[in-house]
């Protein structure tokens, strides 16, 4: 099971640069989240920060009972035991093939013997589909096998805490497709608490059961997936449907007269399209931490954008839930959302105006819900 | 934070403020209290690390012989092909003062000042610094930049204690060698120069030799050669494991870790002699 990862009032600066300040959030254990932000907002020093690679000024990140910021050189290199972490060119080291990679955190940190580690390390490569290439030095790869070779070496130790870094970037579609597959297996496998820093919108969409949003030096909003994905903020808005209307700008943010001519010319910021419905495990298994369709939308009287959870074959997930949970393990559902507790809502009606703000967003935006 | 101008536009004027003069000036003095400073106290902190990390268990024998048997790849040869030409240079120049001066015989005993005392720690420091300090700061620095120190530390394994620990021992293992190898092949070179070339006889060359050198001349060129080596498997390790902005960055590390280098190898060169005849009596001809 992963261990939870709370952030207190997380400050970084370099120099004079404040990357980011008062970051506070709370990883729930076992569950899946994403950080997004546009390119420069200090994801990845986010990312480098929980793994204490780099210090921040002030805050705490209480990893477990650990408080990350405050250990020993010693105690933060068992802390770091717990964690598994792919780097965005797969950090691989490159005067070592790719089986050698793998079995590196084997061959350092445990007493067994190489037909085991041979064993644990096949199994891995197969998992992220590079059986065959064991032999190969990392600069003979392409950076997508980079990056898979990476995640292997990062779940040898069968980590509690998974932190990716751009799992998707210089992959192509269908690749990243197969990732963020491997990744929510991986979850419902080992039952890890999984960090994301993506860009990747289907990405953000689909796989977590959490995300945050960096801009500007803050954490605009973090929470459930329901939660921002029908989120009215504007800057939520913009990133999670990839608009050019909105406070984004080129470079960083736009400034009020360019907000002002944007608003002159009826850029509208149109309807939030559909919640898609969430990737499930591929064995059919629902994952012990995975919410329902629908749950924080339901607790907070949001109604979803019409046609949210249709999956491409039809099915509409907040009907087919409870049948679905029905069939895969009841015992594996969170208390209280099954289906003979919370009968499914109804479908969303058509035609209501999908812009009506909820109620968590009204003044405060971060940290809604359960967070 | 729910209308759109209001996102951190507020903070737009500090960025402004540091564009101006007084912006500038802080810059400046920034700059100069990094060197000054930060540089030898990061540099002087990473020692110090590196020092603990040296009594942690499991040794790294591996990495040692490697990194030994690579260092002497990269210096071996250049230190011969150095070492015949300066000690060959040394018996002309010095040689054919002392002929005008009458004293021929006493050739072999320049060769001890100039080769063993001076010239082969400061040959190996030449080759140490710029051949094998330059390789592992490359090396170091790639790994850098290719976030494998990094991803070294998330694996919980100490980069110190795993590849500057090691290469360290092997710049300071290999030094000691490389000394005693310039200061052979210097001699051979001294003496075929000077009997062959200069008419000098191998007899006078060799007893003036005994009757200048001593044991403790060795030692404090071997000392030498091994501070040297510490020394400059430290500047690379430093300068490596602080590189950024890609490769350009490395090339920039392994640049300012050879400049340094020769700077502090000189200057330890210095100390070192000056110790040296302080502590130790010289024999008289």
């Amino acid at each position: 099971m992963g261990v939870e990862i709370r952030v207190e009032g997380l400050t970084k600066t370099f120099g004079r640069q404040v990357i980011w300040q008062d970051v506070s959030l709370t990883l729930p254990a076992g569950e899946i989240s994403v950080l997004l932000g546009p390119s420069g907002t200090g994801k990845s020093v986010f990312l480098k920060s929980l793994v204490g690679l780099l210090k921040p000024d002030r805050g705490n990140i209480w990893i477990g009972d650990r408080n990350l910021p405050y250990l020993s050189e010693n105690e933060l290199y068992e802390t770091r035991k717990l964690f598994g972490v792919l780097f965005q060119d797969g950090a691989l080291f490159g005067s070592m093939n790719l089986f050698d990679n793998i079995a590196f955190p084997l061959r350092e940190h445990t007493r067994k013997t190489e037909a085991e580690i041979k064993r644990i390390v096949l199994e891995k490569m197969e998992m992220v589909g590079l059986i065959g290439a064991e032999r190969k030095l990392p600069g003979e790869i392409s950076g997508g096998m980079k990056k898979r070779a990476g995640l292997a070496r990062a779940l040898v130790l069968d980590p509690e805490i998974l932190l990716v870094d751009e799992p998707d970037s210089g992959l192509d579609p269908v690749r990243t497709a197969y990732l963020n597959q491997l990744i929510v297996d991986l979850n419902a496998q080992i039952e890890a608490t999984i960090l994301i820093v993506t860009h990747d919108i289907n990405t953000a969409r689909t796989v977590p059961d959490n995300i945050g949003l960096l801009f500007r030096r803050e954490l605009v909003m973090f929470g459930p997936r329901e939660m921002l994905l029908s989120s009215e903020e504007p800057v939520v808005r913009q990133f999670l449907n990839a608009r050019r209307q909105g406070p984004i700008g080129m470079s960083e943010e736009k400034d009020v007269s360019e907000l002002e001519a944007e608003a002159r010319m009826g850029a509208d910021p149109g309807r939030l399209p559909p919640i898609p419905p969430q990737l499930l495990p591929s064995d059919g298994r629902i994952r012990r931490t995975q919410h329902p369709p629908g749950e924080w939308l339901r607790a907070n009287g949001v109604q979803p954008p019409p046609g949210s959870f249709i999956d491409e074959m039809g099915r509409n997930w907040l009907e087919e839930w409870p049948r679905y949970v029905a069939q895969h393990g009841g015992a594996a559902m969170p208390a209280g959302a099954g289906p003979a507790q919370a009968p499914p809502p109804p479908p969303p009606a058509q035609g209501p105006d999908p812009h009506q703000p909820g109620p968590s967003q009204g003044g405060a935006p971060p940290a809604g819900g359960r967070y | 934070m729910t209308t759109a101008p209001g996102i951190g536009a507020n903070r737009r004027g500090d960025q402004a403020g540091a564009k101006t003069g007084g912006g500038r000036m802080a810059k400046f003095t920034d700059g100069l209290v990094n060197i000054a400073v930060k540089e030898p106290g990061r540099f002087f902190a990473l020692c110090l690390d590196t020092f603990r990390a040296m009594f942690k268990r499991p040794v790294q024998w591996r990495e040692f012989i490697e990194q030994s048997w690579f260092i002497v790849s990269v210096t071996a040869i250049p230190t011969m092909l150095v070492a015949i030409p300066f000690g060959a240079i040394l018996s002309m120049q010095v040689g054919g003062l002392i002929r005008q001066l009458g004293a021929q015989s006493f050739t072999g005993a320049t060769a001890v000042v100039a080769i063993v005392r001076e010239a082969s720690p400061l040959v190996t420091a030449l080759l140490i610094a710029g051949a094998a300090g330059s390789a592992m700061c490359a090396d170091v620095g790639s790994r850098k930049i290719r976030e494998e120190i990094d991803a070294m530390e998330v694996l919980g394994i100490n980069p110190l204690h795993r590849l500057i620990v090691p290469r360290m021992w092997a710049c300071a293992f290999i030094g000691l060698f490389l000394n005693g190898l310039v200061s052979v092949v210097g001699l051979m070179g001294g003496y075929v120069f000077n009997v062959m070339l200069q008419d000098g006889t191998p007899g006078a060359y060799l007893a003036s030799f005994n009757a200048m050198a001593q044991l403790p001349d060795l030692i404090q060129a071997e000392v030498k050669a091994f501070v040297f080596g510490l020394t400059a498997g430290l500047v690379a390790a430093y300068k490596g494991l602080n590189a950024k902005g890609g490769p350009k960055g490395v090339g920039d590390a392994v640049n300012q870790t050879v400049v340094i280098t020769f700077m502090l190898l000189f200057l330890e060169n210095f100390l070192i002699s000056a110790l040296y005849f302080q502590l130790v009596p010289q024999k008289g001809m």
